[in-house]
């Protein structure tokens, strides 16, 4: 009799949605989280060779970047056609590449220091002679653990 | 009557959680986490120029594998033409000398307790990759790749037997045990020109 109480009014009741906002944040921080960022924009056409044993490359800020290819077809008309080494934003020669990783290296922690990797992004149309070059450079730098990037042959 | 007392109801807004999560999963799915993956390697350290004299260290020429690319991508093994996919097998069989060759690289007595004590390794061993400026890059991976590729099935094959599992799955003691056992010796030598005009 009392129990089911038919007489008031029927009205929906409201769903608390007081913490959807916070799910939609944990989302955006979520995602904020695992997309990195493209610090430079890349002036050289880079195809990546590829390969079967790869290795991950852990510890983003443990790692250089070196790009090595043709300049893209914006850059062309100023630079040729011939292949580059791009360093953060600009275009270098292999006379810098010693600078450069003196450089990225005193931005680095001191105890990460040792740890420091190369990862050559290297176009897989790229004659050697160049990669070489850069090579000898990293020697002397004492930048001696490298990375070739490449991605994984299906 | 019973029109008096209906009032609007709220938008129904329980849906919202499942249209969050069908967004979550979509993004999920075509987000490729940008992962880098490559070969590692490590290069020497730079020739000093006051240790010139001594640097010339003798390695017997059964202890080495001369791996050569021309500036037209052709691949040399030893004294042989090879395609890159026969690279593989001949260096394994180069690195492991199952059936203790002449002229294979010469085996040592090595002490790694996790193996059983003594081993016969062919610590000695070199393989040397060697290049041409006018190599190109896709054909110089393509060799380096075959050469990791070598040593890691020998290093399969051999924690499949003695542990049972991939080297992959060991533990890090274990690991370095294989790693003992087969290390990986690939040395690039300066560029010279091959084969060019």
């Amino acid at each position: 009799m009392g129990k089911f109480n038919k007489s008031g009014k029927r009205g929906m009741p409201e769903l608390n949605t007081s913490s959807l906002p916070d799910l939609i944040f944990s989302l955006l921080f979520f995602f904020m989280m695992i997309t990195t960022m493209r610090e430079v924009t890349l002036k050289v056409q880079f195809r990546a060779p590829q390969g079967t044993e790869l290795e991950k490359l852990e510890k983003k800020s443990l790692v250089t970047f070196i790009y090595i290819g043709k300049p893209t077809a914006q850059f062309q008309k100023q630079m040729g056609s011939e292949t580059r080494i791009q360093l953060n934003d600009k275009f270098e020669d292999v006379s810098a590449v010693q600078d450069y990783i003196y450089q990225e290296r005193e931005n680095m922690k001191e105890e990460d220091q040792p740890f420091m990797t190369v990862s050559l992004k290297v176009d897989k149309e790229t004659k050697m002679g160049i990669v070489t070059d850069v090579k000898q450079a990293l020697r002397q730098a004492y930048a001696l653990n490298i990375n070739y990037s490449a991605t994984q042959r299906q | 009557m019973a029109r008096k007392k209906r009032e609007t109801p709220g938008i129904n807004s329980s849906s919202t959680a499942d249209m969050a999560f069908i967004l979550l999963i979509f993004f999920l799915i075509t987000t490729s986490m940008d992962t880098d993956k490559g070969l590692a390697r490590r290069l020497p350290p730079p020739p000093d120029p006051s240790q010139k004299q001594q640097d010339n260290v003798i390695v017997k020429e059964r202890n080495v594998l001369q791996v050569r690319l021309n500036k037209d991508n052709q691949l040399m093994v030893g004294s042989e033409y090879m395609e890159v996919g026969q690279l593989k097998a001949k260096a394994k069989e180069f690195i492991a000398n199952p059936n203790n060759d002449e002229n294979l690289p010469e085996k040592h007595v090595k002490n790694i307790p996790l193996l059983g004590g003594e081993c016969m390794v062919t610590e000695k061993h070199v393989i040397s990759v060697t290049n041409d400026v006018g190599t190109s890059y896709q054909a110089y991976i393509d060799v380096q790749n075959e050469l990791v590729a070598a040593y890691n099935e020998l290093r399969d094959e051999l924690s499949k037997a003695k542990f049972g599992q991939l080297y992959a799955e060991l533990e890090e003691d274990q690991q370095k045990a294989i790693r003992d056992f087969y290390p990986q010796k690939i040395s690039e030598a300066e560029p010279k020109k091959y084969g060019g005009k």
